[in-house]
């Protein structure tokens, strides 16, 4: 049988959601908190809901760092940067998406001082 | 003891300084960084799907050069040194991502994480030593405040990166005292400065920065230290502090600079 959606995202991250007790420290860690429509313990819960449908839609996962403050300081070690990382794949292996980075954009974005590691972690994060 | 060195694709090109005041200093120190033949770009970012494994090749080739020649492997940009090492913590203690790693690697003797992966400063503090550093200074930055801006990637998840308290980190204070200037510690040292957001968001990215700049500076730093060109990039679009590479200022305290910039 086809794996649904929430297992694929819990088999992709390797998170247990169930290991989460939303005392919220992850998303007052997060430094992209203000730009997040679905906040990183929302993610956990979107999980529990099988609601994948709204965090594949959702335009978190082309704000998160990978800065890796919630997977530090969550006490319950969930990870939740793996969720919301393993929405984004779930995303760009099923249907791709028009948000993603293309090369043509490029040229426009580039400056004297732009370093080579700016370029490929934007790609790896942002493909299509 | 000489080591297995993993520049990266940035040290090769916009990042220069950091790689030549390294290479430099460290023979000055009495050890060299043996260039990896052929090494392939880290990807800048850690992968972290359980099953991306095509995309944690580079990393594992790289590991397993060192491997070949019995040296731990060195890094000095702080994304290639995440990278690399949470790869090789996969290898040693994630069976599926090292089973089929290893299918693909095809070495007769598969890879289980065997090479120690070790940044430039923890070579200078686990190898060296910070006072053998300091007895080796010929020109000590006397009265330079500085701050140290450890930013992310060489701190978390400290589970698995090792390196320092990831809350309250102290090397690269301690590594600016063996160079002999002040550190001045400040709250935001390990916050994050935007990373690759700032290709497309550069406000967003420019407002993390600011806060980081105005924090360094409240509390007395004049100027900023940084092992990451991204890092450096980003906290420059802020013009409030200077910022160098930690290793421009080793070259200088061990009397290399002038040699490595010839
Ligand atoms: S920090 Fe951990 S336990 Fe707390 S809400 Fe976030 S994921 Fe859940
Ligand atoms: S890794 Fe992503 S979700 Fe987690 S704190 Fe950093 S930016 Fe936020």
């Amino acid at each position: 049988m086809k794996k649904n959606q929430t297992e694929l995202i819990r088999e992709i991250s390797g998170v247990n959601p169930l290991k989460c007790m939303k005392c919220g420290k992850c998303s007052a860690s997060c430094p992209s908190y203000d730009e997040m429509d679905i906040k990183p313990h929302q993610f956990v819960s979107y999980v529990l809901r099988d609601d994948i449908e709204a965090l594949a839609n959702s335009k978190s996962l082309w704000k998160c760092l990978s800065c890796f403050a919630c997977v530090e300081r969550c006490p319950r070690n969930v990870e939740p940067a793996k969720l919301i990382d393993a929405a984004r794949q779930l995303v760009i292996r099923q249907r791709g998406t028009e948000e993603g980075l293309s090369p043509d954009e490029i040229p426009a974005l580039l400056d004297e001082d732009m370093p080579q590691q700016l370029l490929v972690s934007a790609f790896r994060r942002y493909r299509r | 003891m000489n080591y297995s060195y993993y520049p990266g694709c940035t040290l090769r090109t916009k990042a220069k300084a950091l790689d030549v005041y390294a290479r430099r200093s460290a023979e000055a120190l009495g050890f060299t960084l043996e260039e990896i033949e052929d090494w392939q770009c880290c990807g800048g970012v850690y992968p972290m799907g359980s099953d991306e494994i095509a995309t944690k090749l580079s990393s594992v080739r790289a590991l397993c050069a060192a491997r070949e020649k019995g040296q731990p492997v060195v890094t000095l940009c702080s994304a290639c040194h995440h990278v690399l090492k949470r790869v090789n913590d996969d290898m040693k203690n994630v069976p599926k991502i090292r089973d089929a790693a290893n299918a693909y690697m095809g070495e007769e003797v598969p890879y289980t994480g065997e090479t120690e992966v070790l940044h430039f400063l923890e070579v200078l503090r686990d190898k060296v030593g910070f006072d053998t550093l300091a007895g080796k200074v010929k020109n000590p930055l006397t009265g330079r405040k500085i701050g140290a801006y450890y930013g992310c990637l060489l701190l978390r998840p400290g589970q698995v990166m090792g390196f320092d308290d990831p809350e309250n980190p102290k090397i690269i204070e301690d590594f600016i005292r063996a160079i002999g200037a002040e550190p001045v510690t400040y709250g935001m040292r390990n916050e994050c400065c935007g990373g690759y957001i700032s290709l497309r968001e550069g406000e967003t990215a420019k407002k993390m920065s600011d806060s980081i700049m105005e924090n360094a500076a409240d509390q007395g730093a004049e100027m900023l230290v940084t092992a990451c060109p991204l890092c450096m990039y980003n906290l420059n679009k802020s013009e409030k502090l200077p910022v160098y590479y930690f290793t421009e200022l080793l070259a200088e305290a061990l009397g290399v600079k002038e040699a490595a910039e010839a």
